[in-house]
């Protein structure tokens, strides 16, 4: 069989630029029938241009695409989906206001006519049973209603139904980064029975581990163009790493013992739904950590800690100020219309005053200062906010959180699909910070970012189930607790 | 689940109200008279529900009400085919009105509101003066008296109906909700934006023109500025009725119920409390903002 004819799609010599940016610089990309494609690279590297590339959501300037051999001028999404070609943007692209069939119903135009609408729900729900078997999701659900992570799943679940269009190549952008360890799971099983099957996959992820072990082949893309590109056994993490370029390469989190001294007491919380006994304690100088399957109250005791400070609430004592990094940056965490120094600003508006009004030269000096020391890459905090990265906008929230009088830090699984670099300098900030006497209740979905912490709960059904010290963590025991009838 | 009643709970509310206050509007020729004017404004909360459900506003609905008021009074009854001719041709100029917002990317507010005095001026020039007939057969079907059902509740259901099914059940309905909610998703999906966002206007002025009509059907003539206020009454009846300005959440039904609620608390509740009319006004507003208040709160404890 010739090559060009396995290829499902290729492109040759892809560029794009906007502006004076060189978001692509001549790349050339292919993937082949049966075969899961790993993407990897920091924010900015152009992993997400080329996708949209590949969906026909945005054209290149020049080089060329071609689809199972023939070159296709006109491309558009519209053709895309007609070649079978279809992507899991990585911002969620659901509408909030439609239920979960009515989500199903948009990506295809065949489900229509009389009784639709149960086409669609028996679609999107025997697809989600198959991929996530345990998902409790139903096709009435109102998607702004569910959890982050659910509107996730019914995402990568949509992608998958199949009607008149034919189904050749997915490409998930970040499909796992809202999705606890158990979900995740789920979801790369699926795709490698998708790719045994004859599918074709394109994987992006900021957790190396997955890709390593699900994709048959990596490329590796720093700066708008691929660097390395070979079987993924080739690979191992290190060499990924390395070829990602920066971040120092490997460096496993703070492994150097931090003294367990008893500091003031900072927070004292207990779950609403918790029966016996057991409650959050953290105090001056910790960092907690929150585990356990998405969506089992980790968020809700965060939020009720956030209102606590500011109200007071049965079961729950806070003794300093609070800020929240919140996790769902779109909808949460960002103001869209304000420059980053005005969004860094916010939680400190008291000390930006001069008189009744805010300074700008107050502001600017903060907004300075946080730039340099958690290393926001712009050339100018007077740009608005989404002229960052996706990671860069995170940073900016996190500035906002530490640049504020909040002796308290809650983090509400802030680094959801933001690349290592950023991750590992964060970290670091984080351990700085809480050096300096401040408290961090962080709720992760990644078991590895659990390693910064000094204690970790987990949480099952609204309920705090185990209470692990940092010397008796292990990937298994969170899994046993959360699954276990432990409570 | 409280949220969704709410439109509902506030109608039965002001009818518990009128029915305590004065026993005897609670009957077939009460319900007549109290809710005569309550189609025309149903019509036009459903036409302002449209653009609504696609992030944009219209302040242009009552002058245009008044505007088709004044073609129905004239020559809709003189010369029935130039009468029809201006009506669908003013439901042409709303489905351009949307092309233009899409395309150039404008504010619908802005755009609406010169439209306003674009309306209120045709208006004038067709009849300068308060006067015309509404025609015959238009005032046949405004005074039908259907058996035991009050005519405005049986039109109000039919008028609910029809577009919750419209725009809720079908699956272009789906369409057009969902570029309120969320209009890139919709492009990635391979949908057309412009198209959508020319059918929601073009549905308003489809159900402007069945309001005008209707209002006059009732008032049987015409004045260039009779349908001035239902721009803020239908805005707010929509709101009422559960839906929001953003996000492309709407409800046919709830619209329909927030303007028969604001029709019946306009003034039969404020005359049954023997509030003077020079204050009627000021108690319309502070019923809205009750309700509305009402649903901040409820929908805040949901969360």
């Amino acid at each position: 069989m010739l090559q060009a004819v396995a290829d499902i799609v290729r492109l040759d010599g892809a560029e794009k630029h906007f502006g004076a940016v060189r978001a692509l610089n001549g790349v050339d990309f292919h993937v082949g029938a049966g075969e899961c494609v790993g993407l990897v690279g920091h924010n900015g590297a152009g992993k997400s241009t080329l996708m949209h590339m590949v969906a026909g959501t945005l054209r290149p300037d020049g080089g060329q695409i071609a689809v199972r051999g023939n070159a296709e001028a006109g491309y558009s999404v519209a053709r895309a989906l007609q070649l079978g070609i279809r992507c899991v943007f990585q911002e969620l692209s659901l509408c909030p206001n439609l239920s979960v069939a009515e989500n199903t119903r948009i990506n295809h135009s065949a489900l229509t006519g009389f009784g639709w609408q149960r086409k669609a729900a028996n679609l999107i729900r025997a697809k989600l049973d198959e991929i996530f078997p345990d998902h409790g999701i139903s096709a009435d659900d109102i998607a702004g209603d569910l959890s982050i992570g659910r509107r996730q799943m019914v995402e990568v679940a949509r992608a998958f139904t199949l009607t008149s269009e034919p189904l050749h190549l997915v490409i998930l952008d970040e499909p796992t980064s809202s999705l606890d360890a158990h979900t995740a799971g789920q979801l790369l099983a699926f795709v490698r029975r998708f790719v045994a099957a004859g599918g074709s996959c394109i994987l992006i992820s900021h957790v190396l581990g997955e890709v390593l072990q699900n994709a048959d082949r990596i490329v590796v893309m720093r700066d708008g163009k691929v660097v390395a590109a070979d079987a993924a056994s080739a690979f191992d993490r290190d060499k990924l790493v390395a070829a990602m370029g920066g971040a120092e390469g490997h460096r496993k989190a703070a492994t150097e013992a931090r003294r367990a001294e008893a500091g003031a007491l900072r927070v004292k919380a207990r779950p609403a739904r918790q029966q016996d006994g057991k409650e959050l304690v953290a105090r001056a100088g910790e960092i907690i950590g929150l585990a356990g399957l998405a969506g089992h109250g980790q968020t809700d005791l965060l939020l009720a800690i956030f209102s606590a400070a500011s109200r007071a609430k049965t079961g729950i004592e806070v003794t300093a100020p609070v800020a929240l990094v919140a996790g769902d940056r779109q909808a949460d965490g960002i103001f869209a219309q304000w420059s980053i120094a005005q969004n860094i600003g916010i939680r400190s508006l008291s000390r930006l005053r001069n008189g009744l009004l805010i300074s700008p030269q107050r502001e600017a000096e903060l907004a300075e200062t946080w730039k340099t020391k958690i290393g926001i890459r712009t050339p100018d905090m007077n740009n608005n906010i989404y002229s960052l990265s996706g990671g860069n906008q995170q940073k900016a929230l996190f500035a906002r959180a530490l640049g504020s009088d909040a002796e308290i830090v809650l983090m509400d699984d802030p680094m959801r699909g933001v690349d290592i670099g950023t991750k590992l300098e964060v970290y670091d900030l984080v351990r700085e910070e809480a050096a300096k006497g401040r408290t961090f209740l962080w709720y992760t979905t990644e078991t590895e970012e659990l390693d910064n912490c000094d204690h970790v709960y987990v949480f099952k059904n609204g309920r705090i189930v185990a209470n692990l010290r940092r010397d008796e963590l292990t990937e298994e025991k969170i899994i046993q607790s959360s699954f276990g009838d432990a409570a | 689940m409280l949220r969704s009643l709410l439109p509902a709970l506030s109608l039965a509310l002001v009818l518990m109200a009128i029915a305590w206050l004065n026993p005897r509007a609670i009957s077939y020729f009460g319900f007549n008279l109290m809710l005569n004017l309550a189609i025309p404004i149903a019509l036009a909360t459903i036409a302002q529900m449209f653009v609504i459900a696609g992030n944009e506003l219209d302040l242009s609905i009552g002058t245009f009400v008044g505007f088709v008021g004044c073609v129905t009074a004239t020559w809709l009854r003189d010369a029935p085919l130039l009468g029809i001719v201006v009506l669908l041709g003013s439901i042409g100029v709303y489905a351009l009105l949307g092309a233009l917002i899409h395309l150039r990317n404008l504010p619908s507010i802005v755009v609406t509101l010169g439209m306003s005095f674009v309306w209120q001026g045709l208006a004038i020039l067709v009849l300068p003066k308060p006067g015309g007939k509404a025609p015959d057969w238009l005032l046949a079907i405004m005074s039908f008296k259907p058996p035991y059902i009050p005519f405005p509740i049986l039109a109000a259901l039919i008028i609910a109906a029809v577009v919750h099914f419209g725009l809720m059940r079908t699956s272009y309905g789906v369409i057009l909700r969902g570029s309120g909610g969320n209009a890139a998703a919709l492009r990635r999906a391979g949908w057309s934006l412009l198209r959508a966002k020319i059918a929601l206007f073009a549905l308003t002025g489809l159900f402007g023109v069945l309001s005008g009509m209707a209002l006059i059907g009732i008032t049987t003539s015409a004045d260039a500025n009779i349908g001035n206020g239902y721009t803020l009454l239908s805005i707010a009846g929509v709101i009422l009725g559960g839906g929001e300005f953003v996000g492309g959440r709407v409800s046919p039904i709830g619209a329909v119920l927030g303007a028969l609620t604001l029709a019946l608390a306009a003034s039969p509740l404020l005359t049954f409390m023997h509030i003077p009319p020079d204050w009627q006004v000021a108690a319309n507003g502070a019923i809205l903002i009750i309700v509305l208040a009402a649903r901040v709160l409820i929908s805040r404890r949901e969360r």
